[in-house]
């Protein structure tokens, strides 16, 4: 983290060396500042954004009640807890963060119209949320008129970059492609069975894995299958896999239908005994519904598991739960999700001003990193993405996952060449 | 599909056989308790799949009760839950139908609309009780894994299980309906209110107890269909679309054309999934349905009922 040449009180200075200190790697960086009086709010904020002398307003948008309300809980909770945090250090730029929160309703009009209203009556600085790819496509035209800054949370099928959007999850290439190349090179898996559920994510992602498998790796993909979302009967599906006996079943299936597919393939006898399988769909969170005991011995693709074993990841866990009770898992995008503040406050600090075209200049500087994320280490690459780790967990019966793979750091690539 | 044996194909076919059967005791399951009540009362009940989420909520209640107080009731658990899950959703609905339903008799279409706001109360009720995310009752370990004649063939123990619970509730439904004199005067009221009434029999007594009964048996669905899927507070809207469509195609007030319509969708379904996409599988199905009902419009089994 980069810090610019402002003071901040001297009470949140003593705190700020102290977390500085237990979170040693970041000390380095920290060398380099000093503190000077806390900048007015004329200098910082000339485009009539929420900020006063000693706040800064911000807005959270995730669905609170329908049915992605199971997944963007953990979302909010976590970009919650880590406004809080960074409010303990003292906030940004000397101004405390306050959150005018909105309920996007899983309705995606919704989102849109709460996404207006964010930007044009409470006029916030910035908005951390959504979470499906349909509510980020509703509100992008929002936030590209308005000049608004989302950061947006989950990983998804990339093609996609706009000047006012933050992209804190992977982008199909790097969830995907060291996935596969792992599977092929540790399971020596030539054939390939394909499933998803029927929408943009699963469909652009499984496209992406075609070209990998056929044109890199050399397998072959024995079936690609989609079901409808929601759909509870894998039956025959599960039938048209024994009969191809693919050396790995790669899965996309969402939501509900998530629980019933690896339920019956439990029921069908299709364990990680006989089979191996990959997916790319199923983090901490969807474990609860589905229930270890269906997964034992199956792999997940992701950036982050919970389970991780790291300074950074210990502390947010424990944060985490003391925040939010000690039954709570905590999954990818949930990490994604905290992520967004702390790359926000890098970025409003490098720049100097709350301007949201200060700010994504700063960003696309390429050069913002955050050494203190759960994940491990990530930076902020000037196509909007993250520089992430790719990693396989092995699922255990705990409904928790062991990391068994590793990537390098993996430069993002929304826009992949002969992949589209 | 040289690559194959012959043992092999047939345990694929034998399984695929099977695959088709328990897709059929669902829709069956599903469609048993709105063939009640859609078929003998004409109400359009929407808020049928929230009836079955209750009988699901009720199972997960006491699985977890069982599993937090009394851990060597688990293995029999099930069994109790499915009882209570049907006595569970009759209550709430011969209370529905007391505080709302039987205002609507006469006015059909707004018992559409009616039932449509109580399945989002429903809805919301459960996310207010049981939270916003799915969860899974914990099964009891013999209705886990699968069943093996032989060494390539793999039968689900819960679909056996469902399976065997549909025929369980459909011979009870029938004898109910055909054999009880209840069923007896159900029927009566169905084909003609205002004799019956005449007869002594206190039609409105009657249209409780269907209804009721209706309720729950989508309750014990709802317990039997935590062994497939999970539940959710919008589990219910993933039920109603199917359930409608067994029963509209069998033909309403015909519980031996919801039998045959139920198999005749499982059926097409599953086979055509076997050899498309699944998507591809449901539209075709849907537009097969379409056609037949455009030729058929009171669906298979065309209801003798005078109105």
């Amino acid at each position: 983290m980069k810090y610019s040449r402002y003071r901040t009180g001297p009470n949140s200075l003593r705190r700020f060396f102290v977390k500085g200190l237990m979170a040693l790697p970041a000390t380095i960086f920290l060398s380099a500042s000093c503190f000077a009086a806390s900048p007015s709010t004329a200098e910082i904020n000339t485009t009539g954004l929420a900020i006063t002398d000693d706040t800064v307003t911000v807005g959270i948008l995730h669905s609170l009640t329908g049915t992605m309300a199971i997944s963007e809980t953990g979302a909010q909770e976590a970009e919650k807890l880590a406004i809080k945090q960074i409010n303990d250090m003292g906030g940004i730029l000397g101004r405390k963060i306050e959150i005018i929160q909105e309920d996007g309703a899983s309705d995606w009009p919704t989102f849109a119209e709460k996404s207006r209203k964010l930007l044009v009556k409470d006029k916030v600085a910035a908005v951390f949320g959504a979470w499906t790819s349909a509510s980020r496509k509703a509100v992008l035209p929002v936030f590209e008129k308005e000049n608004g800054l989302l950061y947006y949370p989950t990983f998804y099928e990339g093609l996609e970059q706009s000047k006012n959007v933050i992209y804190t999850g992977q982008e199909a290439t790097q969830q995907i492609l060291d996935g596969l190349n792992w599977v092929a090179k540790e399971k020596k898996a030539k054939t390939f069975y394909l499933i998803g559920s029927d929408y943009i994510w699963p469909r652009t992602s499984m496209k992406i894995a075609r070209k990998h498998i056929e044109n890199v790796l050399g397998g072959r993909v024995v079936g690609e299958e989609y079901k409808p979302l929601g759909n509870t009967q894998f039956g025959s599906v599960i039938n048209k896999i024994r009969l191809k006996k693919p050396d790995v079943i790669y899965a996309a299936v969402v939501g509900g239908s998530n629980v019933a597919w690896f339920k019956q393939l439990k029921a069908a006898g299709i364990t990680s005994k006989k089979q191996t399988l990959l997916t790319i769909s199923v983090t901490e969170d969807e474990v609860l519904g589905i229930g270890g005991e269906n997964l034992e011995g199956f792999y997940s693709i992701m950036k982050y598991f919970q389970s991780l074993e790291n300074e950074n990841n210990k502390a947010f866990v424990a944060a985490f739960k003391e925040m939010w009770g000690k039954d709570s898992v905590i999954g990818d995008v949930t990490q994604a999700a905290y992520l967004g503040p702390w790359l926000w406050k890098a970025a409003v600090e490098k720049a100097g001003s709350f301007d949201v075209d200060k700010i994504v200049a700063a960003s696309e500087a390429g050069d913002i990193e955050l050494k203190t994320a759960p994940e491990g280490y990530v930076k902020l690459h000037k196509n909007h993405h993250l520089w992430s780790v790719a990693r396989v967990g092995k699922w255990n019966k705990d409904g928790q996952a062991t990391v068994v793979y590793e990537s390098k750091l993996l430069e993002p690539d929304p826009f992949p060449a002969g992949y589209q | 599909m040289d690559e194959y044996t012959s043992s092999e194909l047939v345990s694929i076919f034998a399984m695929q056989g099977f695959a088709g059967i328990s897709l059929f005791s669902v829709l069956l399951l599903m469609a048993l308790g709105l063939a009640i009540i859609f078929g003998q009362m004409g109400v359009i009940n929407m808020a049928h799949g929230e009836f079955m989420a209750v009988g699901a909520y009720t199972t997960y209640f006491i699985s977890f009760f069982a599993e937090t107080y009394l851990p060597s009731f688990i293995p029999y658990y099930f069994i109790f839950a499915i009882v209570m899950a049907f006595f569970v959703a009759a209550i709430l609905g011969y209370m529905a139908e007391f505080a709302l339903i039987r205002h609507l008799y006469k006015r059909p279409l707004d018992t559409l609309l009616a039932t449509w706001g109580l399945s989002l109360i429903m809805q919301q009720s459960f996310r207010t009780l049981f939270g916003a995310r799915e969860v899974s009752p914990a099964l009891p370990e013999w209705l886990l894994g699968s069943y093996q004649p032989t060494d390539t063939i793999d039968i689900p123990l819960n679909g056996m299980f469902v399976l065997a619970l549909t025929a369980i509730v459909t011979l009870g439904v029938f004898y109910l309906l055909y054999k009880s004199s209840w069923g007896l005067r159900v029927r009566a009221t169905t084909q003609n209110r205002v004799m019956s009434g005449a007869v002594g029999i206190n039609t409105k007594k009657v249209d409780r107890y269907t209804f009721a009964l209706g309720c729950g048996i989508a309750g014990i669905a709802g317990a039997a269909f935590t062994t497939i899927a999970s539940t959710g507070p919008t589990t219910g809207t993933l039920y109603i679309v199917d359930t409608f469509m067994v029963v509209v195609f069998g033909g309403a007030a015909s519980l031996l054309g919801t039998i045959v319509s139920a198999f005749s969708i499982a059926q097409a379904q599953s086979i055509l999934e076997f050899f498309i996409s699944g998507s591809m599988a449901k539209v075709y199905t849907l537009c097969a349905l379409v056609l037949i009902l455009m030729f058929k419009p009171e669906g298979l089994f065309a209801s003798k009922v005078r109105r």
